[in-house]
C-alpha cells in the first residue's frame, strides 16, 4: 500500500476489490447435484467450474446424464398441469417471491457471476442483477393479467431452455419467468462455463416455496443439452451460438416442439457525420468492451461516415487507452476476464486471421491469460473474417461508408439480424436507418439497452421468437392445437399422358411468376382435377423468389394501399363467383370473398406498440412483414386454403411464393387471374403448382426465402424445418387439417406469423 | 507545472456549430463515470487531499463582512486539523486552490492570507447576472486586480448565447481577458441559464477562443449549478480546444458541490475525460465552501475508524 503522499502524487484509482467471502462461504456448498422436482440430487459425476480470471476451482458440478434429463423432464411433466391451473394471481405471487428473495441476495448473485463468468463487478451488479429481478416482477405482472390479456391461450407444457455463459442469471431470468407466468414448468440447463448463479436460483426457488418439479436444473455440457432437446418436452428456448441453433432446428424437426432461438449476430454500430461523436465513442465502450464483448448483440462491425471517420478513430483510440482491464472484482473494472481459454483461443485466432488478411490492428496493453486487452481493426474490408465471423470478444472491426443508402446496404451485409445501433442527432436519417436495417433491436443513440418489457430477438440466422414484453409472453404461449385429421401424402405426380380428359377448348393452366403467366421450366405437366397442370421446380421457385425480391415496394407501401388491392381482390372474386363456386363450392366461394375481406381489413391496422420501459426512452414494437414466404397452401379447401394463407401474409407486406393443393390446383390458379385484374403488383403473388414435397424442400433450403408456411402431411412438415436450419427460417408448419371455414382460418396465429417484431429504442432529452 | 496563459483565437464558429451534443448519452456517461471507477481507503484520503488542493474556497454573500471573510481564510491557511495531518503522514498542511470573494472583499482576503501563497480570485463584471454596461465591469475587474486579486472570475451575458450571438460573446470577453491583465481569467457561463448542452459547448468555445484561461460553469445563483453532465460537456469542449491549439484549458465548477463523494465524482471525471493533469489546481479547480467540511470529517474516519462529528472540525 503507497503511503497518502505517493497516492496523491500518482493520483491513482488503487485497488477496490468487492469481497468474494459471502460466495465463498456458498461455494462450500459443493459439490452440487441437479435441482429436480423440489430438492437437490446427490451429486453424480462431477466437473469443475472454474474462475476464468485466476485458474482457481470454484465448485463441482454434476454431468448431467439422459437419465438425470429424463428425470427432470418427468417432475415437470408431473408439476404442470397444476402449475397450469392455478390462477394467474397465485402464479404472479410466486414470480413474485423470487423477484424479491432475488433482490434479498442480490451482492450474492452479482459476485458469484463475476467468479464463475469473469465479467466486471460493476456490470454484475448495475446491470445483469438488477434486470434479472426486473424480469421476475414484469413477468409476476403478466401472470396476473394472462386470462384478461392472453383469453384463450394455453401453455406449451414443459419447456427445455438452454442458456449460454455470457448472462447465466440474467438468460435465466429472461427464459425461467415468461414460462412460468404462462404456466409451463421447465428443465433449465445452464452453461457447462457459468452453472453456478442457476444453482443459486434454484435454492431460491425452494426458499420461495415455489411448487415441486415447477423448476428444474439439470448442469452439463453440451451433451446434456442434446439430451434435453431428444427429451419430451414441448418446447424448447435455446440461446447461444448460430451453429448449435441450426443443430437443434435439425433435432426437432418433426416432432411437434415448438422452438425459439434467440443466436448469434455480427450487429452494425452506424455513426454519422451528424452524431454526438463523444457519445458515440462511449457507445462503442457500451456496444463492444461491455461484457468483453461477450454479447450476442455487441456492435461489433463499427460503420463511420467518411467525413468524421479519422477524428472518430482517434476519439476511440483515447478512449480505448483509458479502459481498465483486470480483476473482475475491482470496482474500478472496464474489462474483465474471458470466460474460458477456448473462447480466448478463439478471439486470438480470428484477429490474427483478420490481421493476416489484411487489417490493421490496434491494442493498447498486451493479452495476458484470459484477459483480452481491448482492440479495434481498421482498413479491412467487408470480406475480412472480423468482418463476417462473430468474434465474441472485445474486438471492432471499422469501415467507413460515404452515404445513408450504403450505411443501409453495409448493415445489412450479413447472415445475422439481431441488432443495430444507429447515431445521428438527425432524426430524420435515423429513423429512416431504423426501418431500413435487418436487426429485431435497433438502438437510435443508445446501444445495449434492455429491459423486460422491451421485445428482445433476432431476424435471419440470429433466430426467432421474441423475449421480454408481450412479444415475449406469445413465445410461452400458443392457440389450442388444431384437431382436424392428419394430412396425408398427395397421391404421386406423373408427367406422362392420362386419360382422357373433357371435351371441347382445353384450359390452359401456367404457373403465375412476377404477374405473368410462366410455363414450368422443365416443360412437363401433370394430371390432376381432369386436366393437366405446370409441373413446377426448383428453378421455377428461384425464379419466383427472385421475382418476388423484386416487388419490395409492396412492403413499404402504405397499408391503407394493400387494403385496396385487397378489397379490389374480393369485389373481382364476387364479379367471378360463380366461377369459383364451380371450382370448390357456393360456401367456400362465399367464405373466400369474406376471408379476403377480413385480411384487407387487418391490412392497416397491425399496428405495433409503444412500450413503457425507461423513463425518457420512446421504445416502439414495430411490426414489419418478414419479406418473401414461402407458403405450403393445405389440400383441404383448396380455394379457401389458398386464399386463407396467401392474404394474411400479403396484407401485411410479404410477397409470397405459394404452392397451392397438388392434386386440386386449379381453383389457386384461377385466383391468378383474379389477382392479375385487381392491380396487384407483379411478383406479390407467385404460384407455382407441382410437387409438394419437393417444393417445400427447395423453399426450405432457400436461403431468400425468410419464413415458410407448411400446411402439409407430416412427412413433408418434417423435411421443411429440418432443411430450413440453412438460413434459420421461421417456420410455421402444422399437418393437422384445419377447419378453414372457421375461425381456424383465420386465428390470431395468421396475425402472428406474417410479422417479425422490431424494437426501436429512441431516448431523448433536449 | 505552472498554468500557461491562454493566448486565445480568432473567433471560429465552425469549432462548434456543428457540434452535436446528446442529452440522454451525455447524462449516461456522466451517471456511470462514478459507479465505473472507485477509490478505496488510502486512495480514497489522498483524493480527496487533492480535493482539498483544488478548491477555491468561497464565499460570496450578500452579508459577507469583512471578518467573515478573515475566517474564510482562515481555515483556508488550515484546511484540515493539524492532528489530521500529521495521521496522514502529510509533509506539510494541503493548500487550498485559492481563496474566491467579491470585489470589495479582495483587500480584507489578501491581507487574511498575507505570506500563504494562497491566490485571491475575486468575481466580477457584474456578479451574478453581468447585466451591467461593459466599461463598469472592465472597471470592476480592474479594481479587483489593484485590490490585490491574481484570478477573476467573470460572468459572461447570458442573452448573447440565447440569442446566438457569438461576435458579441467573443468581443464582451476579450475585452475582459485584456482588462484581467496578469490575473488569470475564468469564464463563468451560468450553464444553468443557457439550459441547453449544445449552448453549454458553444458557449465554452467562445470564451475559450476569447482567451479563458479556465471555463466555470455557475454563478452558485442559478437555479441549476454545477452538474456532472454540463461539466462533462465543457471538458470534452476544452479537450477539443486543446487538440486544436495545443494551449491546455482549466475547468472550474461550481456551486451546488456538497460532499466528499461529490469531489470525488468530479476528479474521476476529470482523470477520465481529460486526463491526469486536470487533477492539479493550475488546470482544475472545485467552487464550493461546504463541501471541506464534509471532506475533513470523512478523512477523520479514514485516519481514526470512527465517524467524525462536524462541530469537532474548525468551520470554514
Amino acid at each position: 500500500m503507497p503511503t497518502v503522499t505517493e497516492a496523491l502524487n500518482t493520483m491513482d484509482y488503487g485497488p477496490a476489490p468487492e469481497s468474494p467471502a459471502i460466495a465463498t462461504e456458498w461455494l462450500a456448498r459443493g459439490p452440487f447435484g441437479h435441482f429436480i422436482n423440489g430438492a437437490f440430487t446427490k451429486p453424480g459425476d462431477t466437473f469443475d467450474t472454474v474462475n476464468p480470471a485466476t485458474g482457481a476451482v470454484l465448485a463441482q458440478v454434476t454431468q448431467g446424464t439422459a437419465d438425470d434429463i429424463a428425470a427432470a423432464v418427468k417432475a415437470a411433466r408431473k408439476a404442470q398441469p397444476r402449475w397450469e391451473k392455478l390462477p394467474g394471481h397465485a402464479r404472479a405471487r410466486h414470480l413474485y417471491a423470487l423477484a424479491r428473495l432475488m433482490q434479498k441476495r442480490e451482492r450474492l448473485f452479482a459476485v458469484l457471476e463475476v467468479l464463475d463468468n469473469g465479467k466486471p463487478i460493476r456490470e454484475a451488479r448495475d446491470i445483469d442483477v438488477p434486470l434479472a429481478v426486473r424480469h421476475f416482477y414484469h413477468h409476476a405482472g403478466w401472470a396476473e393479467l394472462i386470462g384478461d390479456e392472453f383469453p384463450g391461450m394455453v401453455p406449451h407444457g414443459v419447456c427445455g431452455q438452454i442458456i449460454p455463459w455470457n448472462f447465466p442469471l440474467l438468460m435465466l431470468a429472461w427464459k425461467i419467468a415468461p414460462a412460468l407466468a404462462a404456466g409451463n414448468a421447465v428443465v433449465l440447463k445452464p452453461a457447462e462455463y457459468t452453472p453456478l448463479s442457476a444453482l443459486l436460483f434454484a435454492q431460491l426457488c425452494h426458499e420461495a416455496g415455489l411448487p415441486k418439479g415447477v423448476v428444474n436444473i439439470v448442469t452439463g455440457d453440451g451433451d446434456t443439452g442434446a439430451a434435453l432437446v431428444a427429451a419430451d418436452v414441448d418446447k424448447i428456448a435455446f440461446t447461444g451460438s448460430t451453429e448449435v441453433g441450426r443443430r437443434i432446428r435439425q433435432a426437432t424437426a418433426g416432432r411437434g416442439k415448438a422452438l425459439t432461438l434467440e443466436l448469434g449476430g455480427k450487429s452494425p454500430f452506424i455513426v454519422f457525420a451528424g452524431a454526438d461523436l463523444d457519445a458515440a465513442v462511449e457507445g462503442v465502450v457500451d456496444a463492444i468492451w461491455f461484457n468483453q464483448g461477450e454479447v450476442c448483440c455487441a456492435g461489433s462491425r463499427l460503420l463511420v461516415q467518411e467525413s468524421v471517420a479519422v477524428p472518430f478513430a482517434e476519439r476511440l483510440k483515447a478512449r480505448m487507452a483509458r479502459l481498465r482491464l483486470g480483476d473482475p472484482l475491482d470496482k474500478s473494472t472496464d474489462i474483465g476476464a474471458v470466460v474460458h481459454p477456448v473462447q480466448m483461443a478463439r478471439i486470438r485466432e480470428i484477429v490474427a486471421q483478420a490481421v493476416a488478411q489484411g487489417a490493421d490492428l490496434y491494442q493498447p496493453g498486451t493479452v495476458e491469460g484470459n484477459f483480452c486487452p481491448p482492440a479495434l481493426l481498421t482498413g479491412l474490408g467487408a470480406a475480412n473474417v472480423a468482418m463476417q465471423e462473430e468474434i465474441f470478444g472485445p474486438v471492432v472491426a471499422m469501415m467507413t461508408f460515404r452515404t445513408p443508402a450504403e450505411a443501409v446496404a453495409l448493415a445489412n451485409n450479413t447472415r445475422y439480424g439481431l441488432a443495430a445501433s444507429v447515431w445521428s442527432e438527425n432524426i430524420t436519417t435515423a429513423l429512416d436507418m431504423a426501418a431500413q436495417v435487418r436487426a429485431g433491436v435497433v438502438w437510435i443513440n443508445g446501444t445495449n439497452l434492455f429491459d423486460a418489457n422491451a421485445p428482445f430477438g433476432g431476424m435471419r440466422e440470429s433466430g426467432f421468437g421474441r423475449e421480454g414484453g408481450r412479444a415475449g409472453m406469445l413465445a410461452y404461449l400458443r392457440n389450442p392445437a388444431v384437431t382436424g385429421k392428419p394430412r396425408t401424402p398427395p397421391p404421386a405426380l406423373s408427367a406422362l399422358p392420362g386419360d382422357a380428359g373433357p371435351a371441347g377448348i382445353d384450359r390452359t393452366h401456367k404457373l403465375y411468376i412476377g404477374g405473368a403467366q410462366k410455363r414450368a421450366d422443365g416443360g412437363h405437366s401433370y394430371a390432376a382435377q381432369g386436366t393437366q397442370f405446370p409441373l413446377g421446380g426448383r428453378k421455377d421457385i428461384r425464379n419466383a423468389v427472385e421475382a418476388a425480391h423484386k416487388a419490395a415496394r409492396w412492403g413499404t407501401t402504405t397499408g391503407h394501399n394493400r387494403a385496396q388491392v385487397l378489397f379490389f381482390i374480393a369485389e373481382n372474386m364476387a364479379a367471378r363467383r360463380d366461377d369459383l363456386a364451380a371450382m370448390s363450392s357456393d360456401a367456400e366461394a362465399e367464405a373466400a370473398v369474406a376471408r379476403v375481406f377480413y385480411w384487407a381489413a387487418w391490412a392497416d391496422k397491425q399496428d405495433g406498440r409503444v412500450h413503457a420501459t425507461r423513463a425518457s426512452h420512446l421504445t416502439l414494437a414495430l411490426t414489419e412483414a418478414h419479406g418473401v414466404m414461402g407458403l405450403i397452401c393445405p389440400d383441404e379447401s383448396p380455394l379457401l386454403g389458398f386464399v386463407s394463407t396467401v392474404m394474411p401474409a400479403i396484407a401485411l407486406g410479404n410477397r409470397v411464393v405459394a404452392v397451392p393443393a397438388q392434386a386440386a390446383p386449379r381453383a389457386a390458379l384461377e385466383m391468378c387471374r383474379v389477382l392479375d385484374s385487381s392491380d396487384v403488383p407483379g411478383g406479390v403473388v407467385n404460384v407455382i403448382t407441382g410437387p409438394r414435397t419437393d417444393l417445400a424442400r427447395c423453399l426450405a433450403q432457400h436461403d431468400d426465402v425468410a419464413a415458410l408456411w407448411v400446411f402439409a402431411d407430416a412427412a413433408t412438415c418434417t423435411l421443411a424445418e429440418h432443411e430450413s436450419a440453412g438460413n434459420l427460417k421461421s417456420v410455421w408448419s402444422e399437418c393437422r387439417a384445419r377447419d378453414w371455414h372457421g375461425n381456424e382460418g383465420k386465428d390470431g396465429e395468421f396475425l402472428h406469423r406474417s410479422v417479425q417484431v422490431k424494437t426501436v429504442w429512441v431516448p431523448y432529452g433536449a | 507545472m505552472p498554468h500557461t496563459r491562454n493566448p486565445g483565437t480568432p473567433l471560429a464558429t465552425d469549432w462548434f456549430d456543428a457540434v452535436q451534443i446528446n442529452r440522454p448519452a451525455t447524462e449516461s456517461r456522466a451517471a456511470t463515470l462514478g459507479t465505473r471507477r472507485s477509490v478505496k481507503g488510502v486512495h480514497q484520503a489522498a483524493w480527496l487531499v487533492n480535493a482539498i488542493r483544488c478548491m477555491d474556497l468561497t464565499t460570496l454573500a450578500g452579508d459577507d463582512t469583512e471578518d467573515r471573510v478573515a475566517r474564510l481564510c482562515a481555515k483556508a491557511r488550515r484546511p484540515l486539523d493539524d492532528w489530521i495531518v500529521t495521521a496522514l503522514g502529510l509533509p506539510e498542511m494541503p493548500r487550498v486552490g485559492a481563496v474566491c470573494v467579491y470585489p470589495t472583499m479582495v483587500p480584507a482576503a489578501v491581507r487574511a492570507l498575507s505570506n500563504t501563497g494562497i491566490p485571491v480570485a475575486s468575481v466580477a463584471t457584474g456578479f451574478p447576472a453581468g447585466l451591467m454596461p461593459l466599461n463598469l465591469r472592465l472597471a470592476e475587474i480592474g479594481y479587483a486586480v489593484d485590490m490585490g486579486a491574481s484570478e477573476i472570475d467573470i460572468v459572461i451575458t447570458r442573452a448573447h448565447v440565447l440569442r446566438g450571438d457569438w461576435a458579441a460573446l467573443y468581443d464582451e470577453i476579450a475585452a475582459m481577458r485584456e482588462a484581467c491583465g496578469d490575473a488569470h481569467m475564468k469564464a463563468i457561463l451560468a450553464t444553468g441559464d443557457l439550459v441547453t448542452l449544445g449552448n453549454v459547448h458553444a458557449a465554452s468555445m467562445v470564451a475559450m477562443q476569447a482567451g479563458a484561461d479556465f471555463i466555470k460553469t455557475s454563478t452558485g445563483k442559478e437555479a441549476v449549478n454545477a452538474t456532472l453532465p454540463v461539466g462533462l460537456v465543457m471538458v470534452r469542449a476544452l479537450r477539443e480546444y486543446g487538440a486544436r491549439t495545443g494551449t491546455r484549458i482549466g475547468f472550474k465548477p461550481a456551486g451546488g458541490m456538497k460532499t466528499a463523494k461529490d469531489a470525488i465524482s468530479w476528479q474521476i471525471l476529470m482523470r477520465e475525460e481529460a486526463g491526469r493533469d486536470w487533477l492539479e489546481p493550475e488546470l482544475f479547480r472545485l467552487g464550493a465552501s461546504s463541501m471541506l467540511g464534509d471532506i475533513e470529517r470523512q478523512i477523520a474516519h479514514f485516519v481514526t475508524g470512527r465517524y467524525a462529528a462536524a462541530h469537532r472540525h474548525a468551520l470554514a
